[in-house]
This record gives structure tokens, sequence and C-alpha cells, in this order.
């Protein structure tokens, strides 16, 4: 299950977050921060939009479903990449839950607007690449890569 | 145009962040999915919604939005409120549906862009 992201000797900045599952207080706290780091460096604004999206859908995921989780930013050269790895109930059926409009979410999560099913498919149409894999029980993990140069 | 042109044109009750209501608008987005208004609304929109909840400051901080309107005179959460203030983004509220301040606005922004 595990994806080894790519060598790191090359990259211009690195580091990891947690967020605590089932906290809708903190939700969208990690994405903003990677989102003003990205700025920071001076990244193509589209780049950081992009990344903006794929890691608050990827936080909200943690939020809703897992108990804890990580997110790990790493800025290379050509490429920012976004990985997610999550200790929770996993997915059992990855088709079925990248189908849009396809959502578990219970009543609470869906009256704050959540839980559409739309999540996975924003990560994966904002990610140049796109990697997803799960084992039920233990946990969920994404890769997604944005291009810097188009 | 700015925040306070919309604000005085539609009698939009201002909650919080009036400081910021020289914020330039750039066009507006409405829903109340938070992916769907992740996904295609744009830095300097004004966002339309009847969610209330905090997380709707951390959407709009996020995008960038110049400021929140709540519809049919549905009021902020304290936590939403305490939030927004602290990232100086303007909420408002008004009394209208959003079917019908979306189509004020977007008459709006047409006219004077």
């Amino acid at each position: 299950m595990k994806i080894t992201v790519c060598s790191t000797e090359n990259s211009l900045y690195q580091d990891s977050f947690d967020i605590e599952g089932g906290n809708f207080n903190k939700a969208g706290i990690v994405s903003t921060r990677i989102k003003s780091i990205l700025k920071q460096m001076g990244l193509p604004a589209d780049v950081v939009r992009k990344c903006a999206i794929v890691s608050y859908e990827s936080e909200i995921n943690v939020v809703s479903y897992a108990k804890k989780g990580v997110i790990n930013l790493t800025v290379n050269p050509e490429t920012v990449l976004i990985e997610v790895v999550d200790e929770g109930p996993g997915i059992p059926n990855i088709d079925l839950a990248m189908q849009q409009g396809y959502s578990t979410a219970d009543q609470k999560i869906r009256e704050m607007g959540f839980g559409a099913g739309m999540g996975l498919c924003n990560i994966k149409n904002y990610s140049d690449i796109f990697h997803i894999s799960s084992e039920v029980g233990k946990g969920a993990h994404l890769l997604m890569t944005i291009n810097i140069k188009q | 145009m700015n925040l306070e042109t919309i604000v005085k044109e539609f009698g939009l009750e201002v909650r919080c962040a009036p400081e910021n209501l020289k914020n330039n608008v750039t066009g507006g987005y409405t829903g109340d999915l938070l992916s769907d208004v992740i996904a295609n609304s744009r830095e300097g929109y004004i966002w339309i919604t009847r969610q209330v909840h905090q997380n709707i400051v951390a959407v709009a901080s996020l995008k960038e939005h110049a400021g929140i309107i709540l519809i049919n005179s549905c009021e902020p959460s304290r936590e939403t409120l305490e939030k927004a203030s602290q990232e100086k983004i303007p909420i408002m509220v008004s009394s209208l549906s959003a079917f019908e301040l979306t189509g004020k606005i977007y008459n709006l922004l047409g006219k004077k862009d």
C-alpha cells in the first residue's frame, strides 16, 4: 500500500502537518497554511490554487472520516507533492468512492455542506498525477503531484 | 466595484470586519456545497450561501473571497463571527433569497464593471 515519495535531495521545501479527525473547528487550518507557504515561495497562482483545493479536500476527508492523519508537503523544482496518510476505517471500494456524488457521509456532515461526493473527484481533477490506495480498517493513502511547469 | 457599494445598494447588514468593505469584488458564486464552492469560486468573489457554521470562514479565507453574504436573514454562528473577525472576512446578511440576491448582484456587477 505504501507509495514511496520521490527522493527529497533536490526538494526546496518539506514539512508535515497533523490533522485531528472529527474536529470540524480546526478544519481548513492545515490547507490554509500550506497555501500561504506556497504563495510565499512565489509559486505560480494557478499551482497554488490547485494545491489549496487538493489539500483542503484531503483535510476535510481526514476530519470527516478518520481518527487522525498527516499531510506531507514536498516542493521540488518542478513539482509539488501532497501526500495524505490517515488512520481510519479506510475505503472498501475505491472505484465507488471515486464516483462523483457517491458519499458515505452522515447527516451531520452533510448539513454542513460537506459529504456531497465531490471531494475525491476535486482532488483527482486538480492533480496532475493522483494515486489512491486503502486498507480497510487501517486507513487511506493519497499521493498527489501538481506540476509547477505546465 | 467594492463591497461597500453592494452593501448600500441592497441594504445588507454587516456582521463583522467592516474595515474590509473596501475589498474589490471581481465576481460571485452562489452555493451551499463547500466542495462546489472550493472548486468553482475564485479570488475576489462574493460568496452567497445559507451555511452559517464556521467552516465557511476557512473556505472564504482559502479562496480569498471578498466576503460572504448569508441569505434569507440567516445569522452566522458565534464561532463563525469570531473566526471571520480574526481573518478579516466581512460577513453580511440579506433578507432576500439566494435566487433574488444573486440576480441583483449579477446585474449590478455587469452594469458597472
